[in-house]
This record gives C-alpha cells, sequence and structure tokens, in this order.
C-alpha cells in the first residue's frame, strides 16, 4: 500500500503543483519515482525527523502542501513536539506519512513497532488521523490528502496487502465517516488497518453474522452514523493494531459516551476493545506472529 | 531613524511591560534590542503593511522567552493597534503571550520552545530558492538553545543545500538557565563549529549599531552558498548597570525601585 500511495502521489503531483515530499533518509526503492519526475518538489533532508518537521512547516508557509515520509515512530513520536507546536499550532499544510504501521516491521523489533502513534496523534488540535485497511483506501486518501488543506498523518503498513475494495471503484473516504464493508446482525466489528482484512476471514471462516466497517480515519465521527450503528448493533467490536490506552477502541467509546451522556443516545451499545494490552512485544516475529500473541483476534468473541 | 533612539525605545517599553505585567526576561530582551533595532528599523524590507507581501524579508525570533524586545520593535513600527500592547500584554484573551505569538501581525511562527524557528527558516529558505524568490531569511537564536539538537540537524541542512539566503543571527550573552554557557554547556569554539558545518561566520559586538548595521548588510547581500552565522556578543541585561551580566533578570520581573532606577539609566543614555 505505500507503493500506491506514493505512485497515486506521483500523478496526483502533476495536477497538484504545491505537493512537496521530503523523506528522513528512508523509503529506498518506493520513492525514486516521485523523485525522478518532481526534483524541484522533492528533497531527502537526512535522518533527522525534527528538522523534516520544520523544513515542511517553512515550505508550507510559502505554499506548498508538503509530505514527511518515513518509517514509524520516526516522523511521528521523535518529532512530536514539531508536530504539536510547529505543525498543528499553525495549521500548516502538513501531512505525515508513516510506513510500518503497528507489527508491519515486526522482526525489526520495539524501534519499528509502531503502537503508539494514533492515541498519540489524535490526541492533537487540528490534526487529521488517516488509517487505510488496504491500496484501495490508501490510493483514496492520497486523492484526499492532495485537497486536503492542514495538518495531517496517514498511517501506511507496508506491502502486499490484499485489496478489501474493489479496486476499480472509486472509492472516497472521509474523516468522520466509517465504511460498511459487509452486513449483519447484533454485533458489528469496527476495524482501522490492514488488520481489517483477517477480521472479514476470521468471520467468514466462523461463518459468522457480523457486520464488519472500515474506520479509514480516527476521530470526529459523523454522530448520526455512530447514533445509527448504536441502534442498529448491541455489541460492538473494535480491532486495531495499536495499544489499548487512548487508540481507536477509545476513540469510537468517547464518541459514543458523549452522545449517550448528552442524550442523543438513548441505549449504549456494549464496546469491547480488541488492541495490544499496553505492553511491549519483545520478541522477533511476523506482523502475523505478533498479531497473535498481542491477542489481536476477533475470533475469541463468537458464539 | 535614528537607531540609537530606537534601540532606547524598545528597552523602555520592554522595561514597562516587564514592570507594568509583572513578567519575566527583561535580560534576555536587553540583550537583543540593539539586534531588534536594527533589523526593524533599517535592515528588513518590511513594515505593517508589507507584513504578507510574498517579496518581504522574513524574521524567526527563535527565543521567544524574549518577546518584549520583539513586540516593542512591532509596535513601535506601527504593526499593532496604537495602546494594546501595554494595554493587553499577558492579559486575559489576549494575543500578546509571554512567548511569542504568530496571531499576531509581523510574527511569522510562534516560539517559545526553543529549538523550533530555524529549521522552519530553512523551510521557508528552500522555498525562496525552489521558486527563485529574492527575500532574505534572518533567524535570531539565543545561546542557550544551540544545546537543542535540533539546531545542529538545521545547521547541517542549511549548508548542505547551500542555503546562502539564510543568516542567522546568534544572541551571545553567555548567560543562560542555570548559569554561564560555558559552565552548563560550553558552546566553544563556537565560530570554530560553524566552520566546520561549512557555514560563512562573522563576529559583531551585538551593542554597536553601526557594526551591526554594516555586518548585517553585507551578510543580507552576499549569497555565496554558504549559509551565514553573525554571531553577536552581547550583554545581558544591557543598558541598566545593575541587570547587566546578572542571571537574576533572567527571572526576575522589575520592582517599583528597580523600574525607576531602569528607566533613569535608559533615558540619560
Amino acid at each position: 500500500m505505500r507503493n500506491t500511495f506514493i505512485s497515486t502521489l506521483c500523478s496526483l503531483a502533476t495536477l497538484h503543483k504545491n505537493i512537496f515530499l521530503l523523506c528522513g533518509d528512508l523509503g529506498f526503492s518506493v520513492l525514486e519515482p516521485f523523485a525522478d519526475q518532481f526534483p524541484d518538489r522533492y528533497l531527502n533532508v537526512g535522518i533527522a525527523e525534527q528538522n523534516m518537521t520544520q523544513v515542511a512547516v517553512g515550505l508550507a508557509f510559502e505554499g506548498y502542501n508538503v509530505f514527511t515520509y518515513s518509517i514509524g515512530n520516526f516522523p511521528t513520536l521523535r518529532c512530536i513536539e514539531q508536530i504539536r507546536y510547529d505543525v498543528c499550532y499553525h495549521e500548516a499544510n502538513v501531512k505525515i506519512v508513516a510506513v510500518g504501521a503497528g507489527y508491519a516491521y515486526g522482526s525489526q523489533g520495539v524501534s519499528h513497532h509502531t503502537t503508539e502513534d494514533l492515541a498519540i496523534l489524535r490526541s492533537l488540535p487540528n490534526m487529521t488521523v488517516c488509517s487505510p485497511s488496504d491500496p484501495v483506501e490508501a490510493k483514496a486518501a492520497a486523492y484526499f490528502m492532495a485537497e486536503h488543506k492542514g495538518p495531517a498523518y496517514i498511517r501506511l503498513n507496508k506491502t502486499g496487502e490484499e485489496c478489501i475494495h474493489d479496486p476499480t471503484l472509486d472509492l472516497h473516504i472521509a474523516p468522520g465517516r466509517l465504511i460498511e464493508i459487509q452486513p449483519g446482525k447484533d454485533s458489528a466489528i469496527l476495524a482501522t488497518g490492514t488488520i481489517l482484512s483477517q477480521v472479514i476471514e476470521e468471520v467468514r471462516q466462523a461463518g459468522e453474522n457480523w457486520a464488519v466497517f472500515s474506520a479509514p480515519f480516527i476521530g470526529g465521527y459523523d454522530p448520526i452514523e455512530l447514533i445509527k450503528l448504536a441502534m442498529r448493533f448491541k455489541n460492538l467490536y473494535t480491532i486495531e493494531e495499536h495499544q489499548l490506552n487512548g487508540g481507536f477502541g477509545s476513540s469510537i467509546i468517547e464518541a459514543l459516551s458523549d452522545l449517550y451522556s448528552n442524550k442523543k443516545l438513548n441505549r449504549m451499545p456494549y464496546v469491547h476493545r480488541i488492541a495490544i494490552p499496553n505492553q511491549f512485544l519483545s520478541v522477533s516475529g511476523s506482523q502475523h506472529y505478533l498479531r497473535t500473541i498481542a491477542g489481536l483476534t476477533v475470533s475469541n468473541y463468537f458464539d | 531613524m535614528n537607531l540609537h533612539t530606537f534601540a532606547k525605545q524598545i528597552r523602555l517599553l520592554a522595561l514597562e511591560l516587564c514592570f507594568s505585567k509583572n513578567t519575566s526576561h527583561i535580560g534576555s530582551a536587553f540583550s537583543v534590542a540593539d539586534i531588534v533595532a536594527v533589523l526593524y528599523g533599517d535592515l528588513l524590507n518590511i513594515s505593517s503593511s508589507t507584513r504578507q507581501h510574498p517579496d518581504r524579508d522574513r524574521l524567526f525570533y527563535s527565543k521567544g522567552h524574549a518577546c518584549t524586545a520583539l513586540y516593542a520593535a512591532l509596535d513601535l513600527r506601527g504593526f499593532f493597534e496604537p495602546g494594546a500592547l501595554l494595554r493587553d500584554f499577558t492579559s486575559d484573551g489576549s494575543y500578546f503571550t509571554a512567548h511569542v505569538n504568530h496571531h499576531l501581525p509581523g510574527v511569522e511562527l510562534s516560539t517559545g520552545s526553543l529549538g523550533h524557528a530555524l529549521g522552519v527558516a530553512c523551510g521557508v529558505a528552500l522555498a525562496a530558492k525552489r521558486k527563485q524568490q529574492s527575500y532574505a531569511v534572518f533567524a535570531i537564536l539565543s545561546d542557550g538553545e544551540l544545546d537543542e539538537g535540533s539546531n545542529w540537524e538545521a545547521i547541517l541542512f542549511a549548508a548542505h543545500n547551500q542555503l546562502d539566503n539564510i543568516n542567522l543571527i546568534i544572541d551571545y550573552n553567555k548567560l543562560q538557565s542555570f548559569g554561564t554557557v560555558a559552565e552548563v554547556m560550553n558552546l566553544e569554539p563556537l565560530k570554530d563549529k560553524f566552520h566546520a558545518f561549512n557555514w560563512s561566520v562573522f563576529e559583531v559586538n551585538g551593542h554597536s549599531i553601526t557594526d551591526l548595521q554594516e555586518v548585517l548588510r553585507t551578510v543580507k547581500t552576499t549569497c555565496s552558498g554558504q549559509p551565514k552565522c553573525i554571531i553577536a556578543h552581547t550583554i545581558k541585561g544591557k543598558g541598566v548597570s545593575f541587570m547587566e551580566n546578572q542571571l537574576l533578570w533572567h527571572y526576575k520581573s522589575p520592582k517599583e525601585i528597580d523600574y525607576y532606577a531602569a528607566r533613569a539609566e535608559l533615558e540619560a543614555s
């Protein structure tokens, strides 16, 4: 999906002359097409994410729509204060692109496990958080970000993801909107990121009649959509490749609880959060293995 | 414009602000006052009517804690509604925060967390290169904030990318939060460090208006492929004898007795 995102960004950069791509010396064999086509709107800033983010803000002040690109925690947590103060406070037109969501770089160790980013970034004012589930959503995310003015974060997995959505469809994604992947009764699973494909397979194998939704954006949910969801389903299961604290599931509970407290919602559904149980995984492993030992599965909840 | 008078007015207004609103960092404001006076009184191609013009020079004021010097200069140059600064500085609901705020006219970047402005200035300088624009980019940093690693990332970056439209002024008053720079985190040999990072380096007496004018005019008109660093040797608290070189005035706000004594000294200067 990172290649899809970058190739889409390349095609968009032809039309959108303000797109600028900065990389922190990562993205070898991925970013070259952009660098070759748009040398005047590309720069490798070296392994210096604080400066990359600050340079992005300066370029954004001068009219560019700047994408910073690196792996997981580096363009995000490593320079979180630059993101807070320079990008978000100044509402700078900067998009942070991180590859290696969750355990996508599983065997590389905890340095490369991107498992707290959603909680931290979604707490920042003016920040739009995007977490596509497949290459089709990643492409739609690139289209959205080319038009969107202001700070955003795009959390990409890595490579080899299957398409969940029909790639021939012109998918549009927007903050606050969930996408219904399959209908069902009584229970619904809300997933963000590429763990969605695993969830669909688990439901299929178990033969359960559960609905499945994708959440390509975190936070800012459309209240009407959430109320409908709460009326339709008694049980909601959120799943994310991220720590339990403050992540996607928390964002859903917060939004539902606010609606319930404000009497916009008559009945709270049971919200079951499936996430990493607030711990580091010190062992090596494939993405599949680490997801399993972190307990990231919906199968335990089937009857 | 008489720049000596302008610098004196900046100090008097900064003093008034720190006294009337009981705020800190007057020593830092006095240290940088002459530099700010030369920039806003002479060198910078900017005014309240051109503050958003694409060709204006850009100043990034990294030592946001010394806000009173910048606010005073902008106020004296007519960027703010008359009387608003003295009335509203640090008041409830005012944009005049005690660290520099970009919601105010003429302020390019909010600062207060150290080590942010030089990297942003690099981005703005890079944009000028890519778009072939000729505005100058100035950044004013304190000496203490050179402890921040982000500055050294930006220092590497500016030289590597030959951003010769960047003019970095270091307000080298040699005092930081807990003591002298030499004691807390020695920067010396500072000039050699910048040379080693492939910058052009200039040294100047940061309180000589004529020397500052000369060196800043030189750097603004020189583009030789290297970014430029101007090490301005300054005195914390400059202009008021009992504040000069005193760490205490990094924190202390002037009481009535200090205020009148300081005002008398400044007015007599």
